[in-house]
């Protein structure tokens, strides 16, 4: 078990800023997952850790040591990758023994690493036997035996998922949780999918345009995002966002939609310690559709700050355990998440109670969460 | 019946459908069967007849074999062939390789490397044999060039030698070819899934053996590709030597395809060079029977393992 440190870490290709002064702190044991869209660097972020890429600035260590002019092989790390880059001429055997014969470890303790590898993962029938004669979710599984037979200090996942079936990904996605708790490695994972970033992970940092967002517990992010991007790449589906403008009522700050719906003030959302709102300040409302729901259901505590909106229903689209409704409230679609025994039907009117308790305040013109 | 009758319009389309794949192949298998079974068939039997300047069909037995055999100029063919096609095959894959291998490493100005390396494959044999001819050519080629630099002492006259004038058909042979393995070579190399490259790397193995144990395993296919290719072109090797040596010095560089061309069509011994023929084709089988029961068995093999 080792720590990982990533500190001011930037990738240049050319004029081309890939990664932004990134700062990572991950805790010996911890499982961090690097999460965003395509093309937001996290890849990239991976790739420098495995000593795959050069930092054009930076500092990374691995167990305290600085490992930015040590080769991938001398890191102590092993890593899992998306198309798994199983060997294909070779046998499963050979796959996973082929970095212990590269670094001339006695064939006693190989065997004996890959036995023990072989029976962690099921795999023991299929040794003999060559990548091509594997399914995806066993291909998946040697890329894993591969990983593990190193015994390494730091475990690297490359989106490890996003080639099987979504039945089986799930599956697998168990499994790594399971293995994670039963070896306690640090591990990278990278994925762009965010349910597996919130699955899996016990620190999420999440990725965009090259510059980490928010690098928190799932909880966390999920409930208290930085920021609007985060709010809305985390959590399927994503959050609904109003404008909405500050009022004095009765003393004390609420909240009034800006388009749309009519309604009284609502209630304030919790904000961040200290802050003031002043009547007339802009700002965006966040609600998750798990908290913009039926208003006749009980779903609201009582003494909690909640109310209630009316809107005109667009869609109805059913999941099996809880039906999506997109509703029109005024100039803006929001959606809420519906019991799929008291799912409206299109174009009928409903009330929607909002949790505001739950729900966030976002500048704006930052984007920050307030 | 037990199915469903199919709508009435579905069934002309679906035979057609069926037909034409046989239909569109047909033209070439009956092509392919024609110009090499029946050919090949007719070629035994005119080797086996007594014809001469002209076919008899009539049965004369091996004589036409043992006439050949007892030929020295024949004897020294296909000798020449065997060590010219060895050589030629294993040097051409090899370099064109090796070009590949450096070419893969992301040089500046590939796309003029490659171009360079493939440009031979352009030029007509009678012009590569010509050239090289002059290259070769002891008062005229390199051995005068260095002589003239200075090295009064410097010998390179393999092309007069008799004993050597055949490797400089090897030598002017893989010049020609090694930059088409090249291509084919590096076609295969950018086909590797560089995530295998960076899975060995933190294997911790070196570059050497990352190619030796997977990047090359993983291109086999190719290296068949590119030898069979380069075999049937060893093979049928005939304007390059005329050219370049026109079998000689003497007759120490004659290849079966001259020694054929030269029964068949001038001396008007048909039967004889039919029998050379199939002496090269029998040599062509001595390669790709063991091949293919090669190919057959590991097939097997693995079968029995899945």
């Amino acid at each position: 078990m080792a720590s990982l440190g990533i500190r001011g870490v930037t990738k240049r290709f050319g004029a081309l800023a890939v990664l932004e002064n990134i700062d990572l702190d991950v805790e010996p044991g911890e499982f961090i997952v690097l999460v965003g869209p395509s093309g937001c660097g996290k890849s990239t972020l991976l790739a420098m850790i495995a000593g795959l890429e050069t930092p054009s600035a930076g500092e990374i260590r691995i167990g305290g040591r600085v490992v930015n002019d040590v080769p991938p092989k001398d890191r102590d790390i092993a890593m899992v990758f998306q198309s798994y880059a199983l060997y294909p001429t070779m046998t499963v055997r050979q796959n996973i023994t082929f970095g212990m014969e590269s670094r001339r470890v006695p064939r006693a303790q190989q065997d004996a690493a890959v036995a023990r590898v072989a029976a962690l993962l099921q795999i023991e029938t299929l040794l003999r036997r060559r990548p091509a004669q594997l399914s995806g979710g066993q291909r998946q599984r040697v890329a894993m035996g591969r990983a593990l037979v190193r015994d390494p200090a730091l475990f690297l996942f490359d989106e490890p998922l996003s080639n099987l079936d979504a039945k089986l990904r799930i599956e697998m996605r168990t499994e790594i949780k399971k293995l994670h708790q039963r070896l306690g490695k640090t591990t990278v994972y990278v994925t762009h999918d965010q349910v597996e970033a919130m699955t899996l992970a016990s620190r999420i940092a999440v990725m965009h345009r090259g510059r980490v967002q928010q690098f928190d517990r799932p909880r966390i992010v999920y409930e208290r995002p930085a920021n609007m991007f985060v709010a809305g790449f985390m959590g399927a589906p994503a959050m609904n966002f109003l404008a909405a403008e500050v009022v004095i009522a009765d003393g004390r700050p609420a909240l009034v939609l800006s388009e749309g719906a009519k309604s009284a003030p609502l209630p304030v959302p919790p904000v961040g310690p200290g802050v003031m709102l002043r009547a007339g300040r802009r700002v965006v409302l966040g609600i998750r559709p798990e908290t913009l729901a039926d208003a006749a259901r009980p779903h609201l505590e009582p003494g909690s700050a909640h109310a209630v909106l009316d809107g005109i229903v667009e869609v109805v689209e059913p999941t099996g355990p809880e039906t999506m409704v997109v509703v029109r409230l005024g100039g803006r679609e929001v959606v809420a998440r519906f019991d799929p025994d008291a799912a409206p039907t299109v174009g009928e009117r409903v009330s929607l109670g909002v949790d505001l308790a739950k729900a966030c305040l976002f500048d704006p013109d930052s984007e920050r969460l307030i | 019946m037990q199915y469903a009758p199919s709508p009435p319009s579905a069934r002309p389309r679906r035979s057609l459908a069926r037909f034409l794949p046989q239909a569109v192949l047909a033209p070439s298998l009956a092509a392919t069967f024609l110009y090499v079974v029946v050919f090949a068939l007719w070629s035994v039997w005119i080797a086996l007849s007594n014809s001469t300047l002209l076919p008899d069909y009539s049965y004369a037995g091996f004589i036409h074999f043992a006439e050949l055999w007892r030929n020295h100029r024949w004897t020294i063919a296909y000798t020449n062939l065997f060590l010219f096609g060895t050589l030629y095959v294993i040097g051409a894959t090899l370099l064109g390789l090796l070009l590949a291998i450096l070419i893969d490493q992301r040089v500046r100005a590939e796309a003029l490397w490659r171009t360079i390396f493939l440009y031979p494959l352009a030029i007509s044999f009678v012009v590569t044999g010509t050239v090289w001819r002059w290259i070769f050519n002891p008062t005229s080629g390199v051995q005068q060039l260095v002589r003239d630099l200075g090295w009064a002492g410097f010998t390179f006259d393999w092309i007069v030698r008799r004993d050597l004038a055949i490797y400089t058909v090897v030598i002017t042979g893989i010049w020609q070819a090694s930059g088409f393995a090249m291509a084919l070579f590096l076609a295969g190399l950018r086909a590797v899934d560089p995530d295998l490259v960076k899975a060995a790397q933190i294997d911790g193995a070196r570059m050497s053996r990352i190619y030796l144990r997977i990047i090359l395993p993983s291109i086999r296919p190719i290296f068949i590709a590119v030898m069979v290719i380069l075999l049937q072109f060893a093979i049928k090797t005939f304007d390059l030597v005329l050219a370049l040596t026109s079998g000689g010095p003497g007759i120490s560089t004659t290849v079966p395809a001259i020694y054929v061309y030269d029964l068949m069509f001038q001396r008007g011994q048909l039967g004889e060079g039919a029998a050379a023929a199939i002496m090269v084709l029998l040599a062509l089988l001595l390669v790709l029977v063991p091949y293919g029961v090669w190919i057959g068995w590991q097939r097997r093999r693995e079968r029995a393992h899945g």
